[in-house]
């Protein structure tokens, strides 16, 4: 694609982003940009580096509360408190990486979900959670002290900063040096170790960047909602994430900014219709699995390649 | 804590673990015998054992069939359909990394359980034991429906053990397994083995499921809850190891009944402590790590 093509998307995307909040309803957008962190964090893991993560939510979940929990107990402004529930993330993923980053493919799989589902348990029982009913109540404390957001619309504004900020940084990191690393290690992993690099300690800072970035969605959410449930740290989240990713495009920079819109959308449309929400979510994934592999994103940069060459060689 | 610990409540709890154990065990058999053979981690399990439960109480409740021939028939049934996805879903993923088995039997999970609760909503249905009553042995009293699961549930295991490592069909198998193109010019139909294994592994989650009905609620979610925890044990198990998994099933569950006298609120937790401990000494699981040596 040229650069004025992309110049071009790129203010008409900014320019939607801007008047959005004034049609659309704005915790739906907002949701949506804590899903699209979110669903980049676990795009670094499975579409970039290779490594199936089937515990994220227990980042997302984790740091929700942790968040909520700072902005309800001190005077933590609301950017320190996403801030410090990345950080906890991160400190998470440390710890659990380093327990199951030598397991690889399915193993990895099922050790992290097996990890999530630890992390739900205490979550379950620990007392500032408020177990079943979830974490009520979580204000907004000021920015930097002195800017209030407690109103939709200012606030969309604050997350809309944000997620672009953390875009652009995921950007950085997929493009960097480390970034190409990375997508060697999932391509041939004894390549890369005969090339002088240690696999294991590249994938697990790329698994705790992605636990912290999975945290800082976390903690967003939890900001926007006010609330901080179970559901959030539970299996069925972890299991959305990947059915974002996957549906917009692994190992694609755009893929899950669609990906979180198309199934957060689904979401509110199928929220009165009982269990209808998951089974479209299962039915969208066996069809990704079955028949768009590349997903959305991918199948519309295949089909532009062969236009393209098509074109050309009529030309 | 430990002075009102008395005899009753811990071999209570054993017991109770146990038949939790004989669940976990047969379940990360059928898991292990479905991976070992495809490469697949089979996340639908938990779904399939919940329709093994469901059959049985849709044959209760409207063809008036009762559990002993359920038993026997929805297994079948069970593994029937699970025959059919290995043929029009699984066997279109199998070349392909084996995470897209994982992916895609979890999303047949969704599927099924979400249909499931659609129709006959998420609260649990009781299903009538079939042995009522039981023996007390002066220290405890056991009933006999609980006897039965444990037996019957050592008597599967052991069986399908002795099937997969001492018979011709079970060195099929494990061959299979290794070099399915050696195998083939044997002229053994491979693909045909994948599927039938695929369905015993299916249905020995059913049987597992009409086993549990009577003790647990027929519920849509009974499976999901379970299917977390038995990853977990066929992780400490040893992957591709099904005396490994089984054996750690049954240890597993009565450790987490024992935990129940001691700290309740540790039982939950206890599971995947063990599974972190496993992971941080044992990198390829328990029985694996011995025979790799």
């Amino acid at each position: 694609m040229n650069r004025t093509l992309v110049l071009v998307l790129g203010v008409v995307v900014a320019a939607l982003a801007l008047i959005a909040p004034f049609y659309l309803y704005p915790v739906m957008l907002m949701t949506i940009m804590c899903f699209v962190i979110f669903a980049c964090s676990f795009n670094l893991l499975l579409g970039y580096t290779g490594l199936l993560c089937f515990g994220h939510a227990m980042f997302f979940g984790g740091s929700a509360y942790f968040t909520g929990y700072l902005l309800k107990t001190t005077w933590l402004s609301t950017e320190l408190a996403i801030l410090a529930g990345a950080a906890a993330s991160g400190v998470l993923g440390l710890f659990i990486g380093s327990l199951s980053i030598k397991r690889t493919g399915i193993q990895f799989a099922m050790i992290t979900l097996a990890f999530s589902q630890f992390v739900f348990f205490i979550l379950l029982q620990s007392a500032f959670t408020g177990g079943e009913d979830g974490m009520q109540g979580i204000p907004r404390n000021p920015l930097l002290g002195f800017i209030e957001v407690r109103d939709n619309t200012t606030y969309y504004f604050f997350i809309l900063t944000l997620t672009v900020l953390l875009v652009l940084l995921y950007y950085r990191v997929i493009h960097s040096p480390f970034g190409e690393v990375l997508r060697a290690v999932r391509d041939n992993e004894q390549r890369v170790e005969s090339l002088g690099f240690r696999p294991e300690r590249v994938k697990l800072i790329a698994f705790v960047i992605s636990a912290s970035m999975a945290g800082m969605a976390g903690g967003m959410k939890a900001t926007v909602y006010q609330f901080a449930t179970l559901t959030d740290a539970s299996w069925a989240v972890s299991g959305e994430v990947i059915v974002m990713t996957l549906l917009g495009g692994l190992g694609t920079l755009t893929g899950p900014i669609f990906g979180a819109g198309i199934i957060i959308w689904l979401n509110e449309q199928l929220a009165g219709f009982g269990e209808w929400a998951l089974i479209t979510q299962g039915i969208i994934l066996l069809v990704v699995l079955v028949f768009f592999r590349r997903g959305f994103v991918g199948e519309l940069g295949a089909l532009w390649r062969f236009v393209a060459r098509r074109s050309g060689k009529t030309a | 804590m430990f002075e009102n610990l008395s005899t009753q409540l811990l071999f209570g709890q054993l017991l109770l673990g146990l038949i939790n154990g004989s669940f976990y065990a047969m379940l990360s058999m059928g898991l292990a015998i479905i991976f070992g053979l495809m490469n697949v981690v089979n996340f639908a399990h938990g779904a399939q054992y919940m329709l093994g439960a469901f059959v049985a109480w849709l044959l209760l409740n409207y063809l008036g069939i009762g559990y002993w021939p359920a038993l026997v028939i929805a297994p079948l049934v069970v593994a029937v359909f699970g025959m059919g996805i290995e043929r029009l879903l699984l066997r279109r993923l199998q070349n392909l990394d084996h995470l897209y088995g994982l992916l895609a039997t979890y999303a047949l999970a969704l599927v099924i359980e979400g249909l499931i609760r659609n129709q006959y909503g998420s609260t649990g249905m009781p299903y009538e034991n079939p042995l009522p009553g039981g023996m007390n042995l002066g220290f405890m009293f056991v009933p006999y429906y609980r006897l039965w699961v444990v037996a019957f549930s050592l008597v599967v295991c052991i069986g399908t053990w002795l099937v997969i490592e001492h018979t011709k069909l079970g060195a099929y198998l494990r061959a299979a397994n290794e070099k399915p193109q050696i195998v083939e010019t044997f002229g053994i139909n491979v693909p045909r083995m994948i599927t039938l294994t695929y369905g015993f592994g299916v249905g020995l989650a059913a049987l597992s499921g009409v086993l549990a009905a009577p003790i647990y609620q027929v519920s849509p979610s009974m499976g999901s809850n379970l299917i977390i925890v038995v990853f977990a044990v066929v992780v400490i198990g040893g992957m591709g190891s099904i005396a490994g998994a089984a054996i750690a099933g049954y240890l597993l569950g009565a450790i987490e009944g024992l935990t129940k006298v001691i700290y309740p609120e540790g039982s939950s937790l206890v599971i995947f402590l063990f599974m972190i401990v496993a992971l941080y000494l044992r990198p390829g699981g328990l029985i694996s790590a011995k025979e790799s040596n």
